[in-house]
């Protein structure tokens, strides 16, 4: 297309344009710094003269519809340009499907903008058409699949248009592919909570589906996290699942040392000993073992973090023996 | 068992002492690079560089070489008189984000006489929604970081009362999320930049109390790999940002000594660049003011004494936080 400036040798500068010889060129304003303006881009200037120019005008035409395509291509974080290629698409009655294309499009060069995200947006409840969002958010998650501006989108989408069917199939796609992948995690906790809920049998399965993943992939933050994100809604806490607290077991007795698996018996204990489980294996004596290990061998660099949990049970060991002597005395 | 692989080797070349003249020398010059292609592409945030510039130099005890009149002339004239609100640049739209850079900047020229303050704060409020969320402009993009401008550009002003502060903290609170920590909106993934937002939030509505803070600071100290430096979420690369966003989250959480402080500042200081100036995401990329405030910042935070302290709440010098008379929360433990 020779209107969006994409082949450099055939562009004709604006300035040199009969089409736009009615309208002066307005130079950026330079600001709070000394006027030594040297050309760094001639291309970007030219466009970007022409652009404030129509925008201090606020022409409502075609050619200003054109030249803020222009624009984006030079550069697609300029908001200001985006706002007002929206009013002028809403002036002109442009045809919103077109735009669509047009904006996928520049989705595909600039995957990580928030501006180019937020007019999709837009569009996409000007249009009350949710169709297409699946899939552009599909396909920018298979190239990135953290991509933070594709996942909030895909949210919005779902959320506002109920797209939650198959988002499950989706989700244990990218799990399988990445077993750590954070973002895909934390999509697995979206759908549950707000479509398929959290009953009993819900939570089970999702204990069960985690617990597999760790035996696959053991030190993996992000499973771990999820497993304690899912306990959340088992009324028993953390430590009262018998297949959780046998996985872990059986984990640590095959001298798996993550610092998750250890962190998490750190934190049944922590819990039993809240709970006043006196005759529990989850006990103060084992939390500064564990403590003491992580901090002097499998994850030294928050040797702090574990020194001072390891204090705490210290101190809570001290109480607890304090009034178990009183009952002697 | 397998370990986390993303992070960066530092290499013994690296630079491992702090280039203070060299950083000041950078900005100072940054602005005169007209011809540079970066200047000229980040036209749309200007006002937010003029913040990170402006902020680092303070913190070195540099900004008499920032040029204090035309900057604050500039920021007068990209106020919107029918918002009040203030753009990026002069013939942008006025938008929260610039809002706040521009009230920062000139509060710490103690010179908010130079913009229509009623205006400012008749836009921000503007922008508050039924549920408590801010939109970042008439657009309607709404985001925790948002929440976090309105609340600061507002404290900056002494004018909370303009705003419904406890339905601001309830939409901040929706975005926790089962790891204790925050994204831009309900549902979103922790993010370790959001979650600056909204503990910054809760730190200037003192409200801390309603975190879960010991989930939330010990996510925040997993974010520490091997290398020193500081990832967002988890398994990304390390980059220089986020020392700040996890250091000040961990200031304001008071957790601040679990991190390893001597590895991290190595890596800190790897990402100078000797040659540039600056400071940048990881070491041997190109250096920006950006990550060279966020540089600064971290070392104040991590009690380097060549430096200003730094408030871990507004990020921008304590002693300007005093005379304002301010005092974010910090939690108590």
């Amino acid at each position: 297309m020779s209107d969006s400036g994409d082949s450099d040798i055939a562009w004709t500068f604006y300035k040199d344009r009969p089409e736009w010889s009615d309208i002066t060129p307005v130079p950026e304003d330079d600001g709070p710094t000394p006027v030594v303006v040297i050309a760094h881009s001639e291309k970007f200037e030219d466009v970007y003269n022409y652009f404030r120019a129509v925008l201090q005008k606020n022409e409502i035409s075609e050619r200003a519809l054109h030249l803020t395509k222009d624009a984006v291509e030079l550069n697609p974080a300029n908001y200001t340009v985006w706002q007002y290629r929206r009013d002028l698409l809403k002036e002109l009655g442009a045809d919103l499907r077109s735009e669509l294309d047009y904006v996928e499009s520049v989705i595909k060069q600039s995957p990580k903008n928030y501006q180019v995200w937020h007019h999709r947006r837009v569009l996409v409840e000007w249009l009350q058409d949710s169709s297409l969002e699946l899939e552009l958010t599909g396909d920018a998650l298979l190239q990135d699949p953290k991509n933070y501006h594709a996942w909030q989108h895909r949210q919005w989408a779902m959320k506002t248009f109920g797209l939650f069917e198959n988002e499950m199939d989706f989700v244990d796609n990218l799990i399988t592919d990445d077993v750590r992948n954070n973002s895909a995690w934390n999509q697995r906790y979206f759908v549950m909570n707000n479509h398929l809920g959290w009953s009993d049998l819900n939570v089970q399965k999702e204990i069960c589906y985690t617990l597999e993943k760790i035996k696959f992939v053991k030190n993996n933050e992000s499973a771990w996290n999820y497993l304690r994100g899912v306990l959340l809604h088992d009324k028993r806490g953390l430590g009262g699942n018998a297949v959780v607290l046998s996985c872990c077991e059986e984990l640590y007795k095959n001298r798996c040392r993550s610092p998750y698996l250890m962190g998490f018996i750190i934190d049944i204990c922590d819990e039993a000993i809240k709970k006043g489980e006196t005759n529990s294996i989850y006990c103060a004596d084992r939390a500064i073992e564990l403590c003491q290990a992580l901090a002097t061998k499998y994850d030294k660099i928050r040797s702090k973090y574990w020194n001072y949990l390891s204090e705490n049970f210290k101190k809570a060991k001290y109480i607890e023996n304090g009034s178990a002597n009183n009952i002697h005395v | 068992m397998s370990f986390k692989t993303k992070d960066v080797t530092l290499s013994d070349d690296r630079p491992k002492t702090l280039l203070l003249q060299k950083h000041s020398d950078y900005l100072a010059g940054y602005g005169l690079n007209k011809d540079d292609y970066e200047f000229c592409m980040t036209e749309y945030l200007r006002m937010s560089g003029i913040y990170w510039s402006l902020t680092a130099m303070e913190l070195m005890d540099q900004s008499s070489r920032m040029p204090k009149d035309d900057i604050i002339s500039f920021i007068s004239s990209c106020q919107d008189n029918e918002s009040g609100g203030i753009s990026a640049s002069n013939g942008h739209d006025p938008h929260m984000l610039y809002t706040l850079s521009a009230v920062q900047v000139l509060a710490m020229y103690d010179r908010l006489d130079a913009i229509d303050v009623e205006g400012v704060v008749r836009y921000v409020s503007s922008l508050q929604q039924e549920d408590g969320s801010f939109f970042g402009d008439m657009w309607g993009e709404v985001d925790t970081r948002f929440s976090f401008c309105a609340v600061m550009c507002l404290s900056l002003l002494q004018r909370l009362d303009a705003i419904d502060v406890n339905k601001a903290v309830d939409f901040v609170l929706s975005c926790m999320n089962f790891d204790g920590g925050f994204g831009s909106k309900p549902g979103s993934e922790s993010h370790a930049g959001l979650i600056y937002c909204c503990v910054g939030t809760l730190s200037i509505c003192k409200r801390m109390d309603a975190l879960k803070a010991a989930e939330l600071a010990w996510w925040l100290c997993e974010r520490q790999l091997p290398s020193g430096g500081l990832n967002g979420r988890p398994e990304k690369l390390p980059d220089l940002c986020y020392s700040w966003w996890v250091m000040s989250s961990l200031s304001m959480l008071n957790r601040i000594h679990w991190v390893d402080k001597k590895n991290l500042e190595q890596y800190i200081l790897a990402c100078q660049d000797a040659e540039t100036g600056g400071f940048s995401d990881r070491p041997g990329d190109i250096t920006d003011p950006f990550h060279t405030l966020f540089g600064l910042a971290g070392l104040s935070l991590l009690g380097n004494t060549s430096i200003k302290r730094v408030n871990p709440t507004y990020c921008m010098p304590q002693e300007t936080i005093d005379r304002l008379n301010l005092e974010p929360q910090i939690l108590q433990i």
